[in-house]
Order: structure tokens, then sequence, then C-alpha cells
């Protein structure tokens, strides 16, 4: 919680720490990328926070797809960078979400008075669906459909919170055991209060250029290998099949740019909402196969020491989540390459993936991040 | 499709804009609408100036108002004074006619509830010509 900042200067605050820690001048950003965090009236859309924070941009993206927004955000980037658009784009992202709303969000739901509701969501949140709820929906299917467990899914809440006790920063950092999950309160079943993701303030921001720019700066580059963003549906009552994500698709498509394969990937930053939204994006992604998520997460693949050390700064499930989480799976991914990981890294961290999920398991993004350039 | 007229409903209610509205208004009638192209045959819900495979213009169809549970959760913590009520049971539902449909489920311990299970829709008024499609279990 940070209550001396509102979700504009988180956004300062972030761009400051970046630019300041990349080295570059300020004056040459001319690409700016944001969404609002701090949602209606806080005044941090992308046009109001490009010119608070003096950016004379020649390129500007909004896109707003929920959470995973920032990895759309770097396909948007990299694409305009390579394309001559603009040459350095600054990604922020900035919340007050705790300070400001308390802990409403994941059980409060959207509409907390009776207005009447508009859109497609008119078709579920006038029957009282939590945010949790639609989480649990696909949660109970895959159990249905491959009979996964509680215990399986508390697996990942458990190694994610093993990686946040390495984090001073995080939420929560207390060990915790797969009992202690599925004995936590039942929000909706079979979602348990630790199945669910913390709810924090928070900012970060992004710095991305061309190798000619970046060859001056502070750190050697981090690259941009492979970016791909896809939805299957936005509310999700729309989903067309709830135990399979857009993840199958946009991973394969960015590991494709990137000439990798699964195996290739050192750690993976996956946006753990929920846990069932992390199991749908292993299956995705092909570290496992479809309906094998529960069997793979309780081998300890996830784990630190595991095949895919995964959330290694210990998640939304622990370490932060001011709403949406995106920026924070890449800056989680560049620490790694960097070797700045402090007693999370991951031995020899050259190529990380984070895949990012919007909406309601909705609009999914994948970035995959290398220490080396692409050949 | 069974409709329940005496009902004081205290939660949010649809705003039946556009298309939603023939929707809500016939349930209030007992009818339960989804949508098919007479273009492609394309069978959708919810209702849409289009269709989404074809873009044609979609005719109202009425279904039988059958339908199994596809996937359901328990809710049981919910801060919103118009859900007090806890706890109760939300589902989507595969009608015969070839679309899935959200809704509450009532008339069953929820406990009991379970994937696959046979469900009929009834219609509850939340004014006096609109009602919500909720569902229960098929005697």
């Amino acid at each position: 919680m940070a209550p001396h900042l509102n979700s504009v200067q988180h956004h300062a605050l972030a761009a400051r720490r970046a630019i300041a820690d990349c080295g570059i001048a300020k004056s040459a950003i001319d690409g700016y990328v944001s969404t609002s965090g701090g949602g209606p009236g806080a005044g941090d859309d992308a046009v109001s926070m490009a010119e608070y924070l003096g950016v004379n941009h020649r390129y500007i993206d909004g896109t707003m797809v929920g959470g995973s927004s920032f990895e759309f955000h770097v396909q948007h980037a990299a694409a305009a960078i390579k394309e001559g658009l603009c040459d350095t784009v600054l990604v922020t992202y900035g919340s007050d979400q705790l300070t400001r709303m308390g802990r409403v969000l994941g059980t409060g739901g959207f509409q907390r008075d009776a207005q009447p509701v508009a859109g497609a969501m008119q078709m579920a949140t006038p029957y009282g669906l939590p945010l949790v709820g639609a989480y649990a929906l696909a949660a109970r299917r895959h159990m249905h459909e491959f009979g996964t467990t509680s215990e399986q899914l508390a697996e990942i809440a458990v190694g994610v919170r093993e990686f946040a006790g390495l984090n001073p920063d995080a939420r929560y950092s207390d060990p915790i055991t797969v009992g202690d999950v599925v004995n936590s309160r039942m929000i909706a079943d079979p979602l348990h209060k630790l199945d669910c993701c913390v709810i924090t303030d928070g900012g970060g921001a992004l710095v991305l250029t061309t190798e000619e720019i970046a060859r001056d700066l502070r750190h050697a580059p981090i690259y941009v290998l492979g970016a791909a963003g896809t939805q299957t549906h936005w509310n999700i009552h729309q989903m067309p099949d709830f135990t399979e994500m857009g993840a199958a698709v946009c991973g394969p498509e960015a590991m494709g740019q990137a000439g990798v394969t699964p195996g290739d990937i050192d750690t993976a930053q996956l946006y753990d909402s929920f846990t069932i939204t992390v199991l749908l994006m292993l299956e995705g992604l092909g570290f496992c196969g479809k309906g094998e998520g529960g069997a793979y997460v309780t081998e300890g693949h996830l784990r630190r020491g595991g095949s895919m050390p995964t959330n290694t700064d210990g998640g939304g499930l622990s370490s932060n989540h001011p709403g949406m989480r995106g920026i924070f799976l890449l800056i989680e991914a560049v620490r790694q390459i960097r070797g700045d990981a402090g007693e999370a890294q991951v031995p020899d961290a050259e190529v990380a993936l984070a895949c990012g999920s919007g909406g309601w398991l909705s609009a999914i993004g994948t970035v995959i991040l290398g220490k080396d350039r692409p050949s | 499709m069974r409709v329940v007229r005496d009902l004081e409903w205290q939660g949010p209610v649809p705003a039946g804009e556009g298309e939603y509205g023939e929707f809500f208004a016939a349930a209030a009638e007992g009818r339960l609408l989804i949508q098919q192209c007479p273009q492609c045959g394309n069978r959708q819900h919810y209702p849409r100036a289009l269709c989404t495979a074809c873009a044609a213009v979609p005719e109202w169809m009425e279904a039988a108002g059958t339908g199994t549970v596809y996937t359901y959760t328990i809710v049981r913590q919910y801060g919103v004074p118009a859900f007090a009520e806890l706890p109760y049971v939300l589902a989507m539902v595969d009608l015969p006619e070839g679309v899935r449909m959200f809704g509450g489920i009532t008339g069953i311990d929820p406990e009991a509830v379970e994937v696959g299970m046979p469900v009929t829709a009834y219609a509850r008024t939340y004014d006096d010509t609109h009602a919500m499609v909720f569902w229960e279990p098929s005697q």
C-alpha cells in the first residue's frame, strides 16, 4: 500500500526510475504507450499521462485489454520502432487501487449499486457474478473434464509464495502449504481465498528502443524476441471453451517468432490472478499437455530450482496486484535475464517468457525476452 | 417457460438497450429467445445486430427452455448488499439448440449441483414487462 501516491504519481515514479535506470535522455523519448490503471476519473489515461510526463510523442498507443495490456503494448511498441514510427517508447503503469477502493475488487464486483447494467455484462452482472466467480467457472470445468484437484491448484499458490519469501517488497511472504490453501475460506467454489491474487497499489515502467540507441545506455539490452496477442472473448460467458485460453494461439506464435520452444524457456512469468489462470496458461503455452496441468505443477516444475521457475517475484498471488499486473511480468523477466533477481535468480537465465491475461481469461498476450540478439 | 411475477428484485437490472430489450421482454412472456442466422444458420446468444459468423442480420428463434449444466460456481462471498443471501449458484448452461447461456440455478441445495445436470429455464420479472432467465433442476 502506498497511500502517499495516486495513480498518476505511480506512473510518474515508475517513469522516473525506469529512465534513470537505463540512462536514456528523457528528451529522446518519442513514443508513449500506456493505459489507465486508476480507472475513470483518475486522469491517468494515455494522452493525459503523455502530457503530465512531458512526452511529445510521434507514436502513441492506449490499448486497453485488461491486465495483459502491457504484453500487447510491447508487441505494438516493438513493431512501431521496427517500422520507424518512433525510436524510443516509454510504457508506464500506475494504480492506487488498494488505497482508493480497499479490498472490494475481487469479491465486491464492478456493480455495487442497483444501476442498470448495459452491454453484454447485463447477461451476467445482474445475477451477482463476482470476479472470482468467473474464474471459478473455468476451474470447475477443468476439474470436471480432467480430474484436476484443489490440491493441485494450491500447489501453484504454494510455489509462488516460496518466491515471495525472497522478495522483501512482497505483500505476503510467510510460507504456506497446500493445506493452508485448501483450508482457506471458500470464496466461489472451487476457488479459495489463497487461490486468489492480492490487492495492492503499484506502478511500473519499461523503455523500449532501437539496438543502436540501447548500445549507449547503462545496461546490456534485453531483446524482444517475440510478441503476440489474441482475444477469444471478453465477457466470461462468451468464453468458447472454459478449459482453453488464447495462450494456445499467441504462445506458439510468439515462440515461433523467437525461434524457441517451451524447452528453451528458462523462466516464466505468468499472470496469476488466480491459480487456475496459471494452470490454463501452462497448458496453452505447451509447457504440458492439455489437461495435464495439475500433474505438471505437482511435479514441482514451477518451484525454485524447478525446470520452469515461475513468478519469481512472488507473483500476483503473493507479491502485488494493483489491478493490471502485466507490466510486472515483463519487469521480472528483465530482472531475471539481467541477473538482477537476487536470491530468486534462475541460474543462467537467458530466455524468459511473460504471458498476461486480460479481462476474464479473455485477451492473452505473450512476450519472449532474450539476452542474445535475435538471429 | 414458467414466469415468476411476484418477486421484488433488489439487484442490479439489465439495461435492455438495443437487441437486449427483446430478449428480456420475451422472457417476461415466457419465451426464451436466442438468435439464428437466416443466411448461414449460425445460432448465437447474447443477442446482437449481426451474425458473428457471416455478418447477416440474425432472426429470433424460441428455444425449448431446457439445458444441461456446462460449469457452475457456488458464490460464498460477495460484498454487494443485493446479494447478501449466500450461498447461491451461478452456471453456464448448454442449450440443445447449440448456444450456451449464463444464469442462476435455484431450487436445489447448492452442494447438489453437478456438471451435466439437466435444468429447465424459468423467468423472474424485474419490472412489469421484463424478466431475467434462471434455471432449476428438471423434473
